[in-house]
């Protein structure tokens, strides 16, 4: 047996998986997302542009997906920012990877019960019941942006995290002190320094977190209440309430373009600060 | 700055704790601790739809990790040796299995592969003998194990490429000027080389697929599986049943993932 054959025959599962569960799934819903709803749901051959057209009638959804991923984002960044700075500046190697693991394990275990302990503690026996307790009354959190909120951050801090702490631990700390020494203050070292030199961890970790969160469906579903929704809460609706596989296929695949038009535009703009900075640091 | 880290550790920890903590509760409200007890506990294990999806998720985790983990390393292994459009392909596969988001794969699926079954399935009861029933192609276990393969094969192919190129070359060059078969060369140098990554991949492809809620929300048929059922039951309220079941997942799943970390981190020390 030649090597080449050998490779086919090893890549040929993986390969038929990748055609039969990836490739033709994904190109039903681009021929879908053109056709018409059959009378009974599901899907009648055509080709128009009406699901398309039609798109304007989940703009509640768009809107609240391309507002609240980005503010999610920001605050998870701002959040996570420190910790990472922290483990990777200030902690003892003997205990950085014991805290590091800390962090990182709530994200790999299951979002749907992470999720669920947000609505115990949100809901009117948790914490307004706590304010209550205190004298602040009618305090309403679940079911509100806000708790939409929370559960984001809850749910992707430990993915922000990560890489802005794997950036940090690589700088090279001889800079720090070389600013030091030359006398420049604790803040502006980090402005100077530390800030600029994390930025493709930040881009990472920002990038990694909004395209999650784009298609996020649980947590709106959770915390939202049917109040806050996102694009994937209009997709399940329309593909497992209303069974217009046609209308759903339209959003499906535009919410996979805007993703894609986001990134490569963020990509660039990240690409232009990194050129940037290669200036800076040539000076 | 130490006390905004531990701030933000309460803020990670406390969630959790609370529903393990409301979890031994002995009272039959969700949200009134009065006294422990491991009755909700028993409870959740006696309920009989309780144990049909934990079966359900198990074996669907199972199956799927296995199948990712075998197809997901036979790939990586040969792409180690490739360059070229294949190689290309497969990444741009890869990159998008991960890439798009879980609800679209579910979506896309689920209405692939029904298409799929629509078309076949009046050619099984032309070609089907006379007085047999013929069998019907839905959407259920198959499809729920096939459609978590993809997206854990993926992750296997990643896991395992990173350990594989992380490997020392000499080592494989040695064995085959050693006269080894390639075979001979990959089963007594490379298999045990990248095992720890492949029982890693194994590890992380069984917990994401107990735990996968939203491509199984589509692509499961009438089957109902653990994250499904818990699902269902918040819609209906907070009990303790629920923080029962939702401790053990998580239980279940912290102690996967720390074995997982072991393995990497010690095969990447052997590797050095």
């Amino acid at each position: 047996m030649t090597q080449r054959t050998r490779n086919w025959l090893l890549l040929a599962p993986a390969g038929t998986w990748f055609l039969v569960m990836l490739i033709v799934p994904l190109t039903v819903v681009l021929i879908y997302s053109f056709g018409e709803r059959a009378t009974a749901g599901g899907y009648s051959p055509a080709f128009t542009f009406e699901q398309y057209a039609n798109l304007p009638a989940r703009w509640a959804a768009f809107k609240n997906t391309m507002v609240l991923a980005p503010v999610g984002t920001l605050a998870a960044l701002l959040i996570a920012y420190p910790v990472a700075y922290f483990l990777a500046v200030r902690v003892s190697p003997k205990w950085k990877t014991i805290l590091l693991v800390l962090v990182i394990v709530p994200f790999w275990t299951s979002i749907l019960i992470r999720s669920y302990a947000w609505i115990f503690l949100l809901g009117g026996r948790g914490i307004p019941a706590l304010l209550e307790w205190i004298g602040i009354e009618g305090v309403r959190l679940i079911n509100t942006p806000f708790s939409v909120l929370i559960g984001i951050i809850y749910g992707y801090l430990p993915l922000m995290v990560f890489p802005i702490y794997v950036n940090l631990e690589r700088l090279d700390k001889r800079l720090l002190e070389a600013s030091s020494d030359l006398g420049a203050k604790p803040w502006r070292t980090f402005i100077q320094i530390t800030l600029p030199m994390s930025i493709p961890g930040i881009a990472t970790g920002c990038m990694l977190v909004f395209i999650l969160l784009m298609g996020e469906f649980l947590i709106p579903a959770l915390l939202g209440g049917g109040k806050v929704f996102f694009v994937g809460n209009a997709l399940v609706d329309l593909f497992l309430q209303s069974r217009n596989w046609p209308y759903g296929s339209a959003v499906a695949v535009t919410l996979v373009v805007v993703m894609l038009i986001t990134v490569t535009i963020y990509m660039r703009l990240i690409k232009r600060l990194g050129a940037h900075r290669e200036d800076v640091s040539l000076m | 700055m130490r006390l905004y880290a531990i701030f933000v550790y309460m803020f990670l920890y406390i969630p959790i704790g609370v529903i393990a903590l409301f979890s031994f509760n002995a009272g039959r409200h969700a949200s009134q601790l009065q006294g422990l007890s491991t009755k909700w506990y028993g409870i959740a294990l006696s309920n009989p739809f309780v144990m049909d999806a934990l079966e359900t998720s198990l074996v669907v985790a199972f199956i799927s990790a296995t199948c990712a983990s075998l197809f997901g390393t036979m790939a990586a292994v040969a792409l180690q040796g490739i360059k070229g459009p294949v190689r290309t392909a497969f990444d741009a596969l890869i990159y998008i299995s991960v890439m798009i988001p879980g609800i679209v794969i579910g979506i896309a699926t689920l209405i692939g592969l029904v298409t799929i079954f629509d078309q076949l399935n009046p050619l099984i009861v032309a070609i089907w003998p006379n007085g047999i029933e013929p069998p019907q192609l839905h959407m259920g276990f198959a499809s729920l194990i096939a459609a978590h393969t993809l997206f854990l094969m993926a992750l296997v192919i990643i896991i395992v490429r990173a350990r594989l190129s992380g490997m020392d070359r000499s080592l494989t060059e040695a064995s085959s000027d050693l006269y080894s078969t390639p075979f001979g060369t990959f089963r007594q140098v490379t298999l045990p080389l990248i095992f720890p990554a492949i029982l890693a991949g194994f590890l992380l492809s069984f917990t994401f697929s107990f735990d996968d809620f939203i491509v199984a929300f589509f692509v499961a048929g009438s089957e109902t599986t653990l994250p499904i059922y818990v699902f269902s039951s918040i819609r209906r309220g907070v009990t303790p049943e629920i923080n029962a079941i939702g401790t053990m997942v998580m239980a279940v799943s912290l102690i996967m993932l720390v074995t997982a970390q072991i393995l990497l981190r010690r095969g990447e020390r052997r590797n050095k």
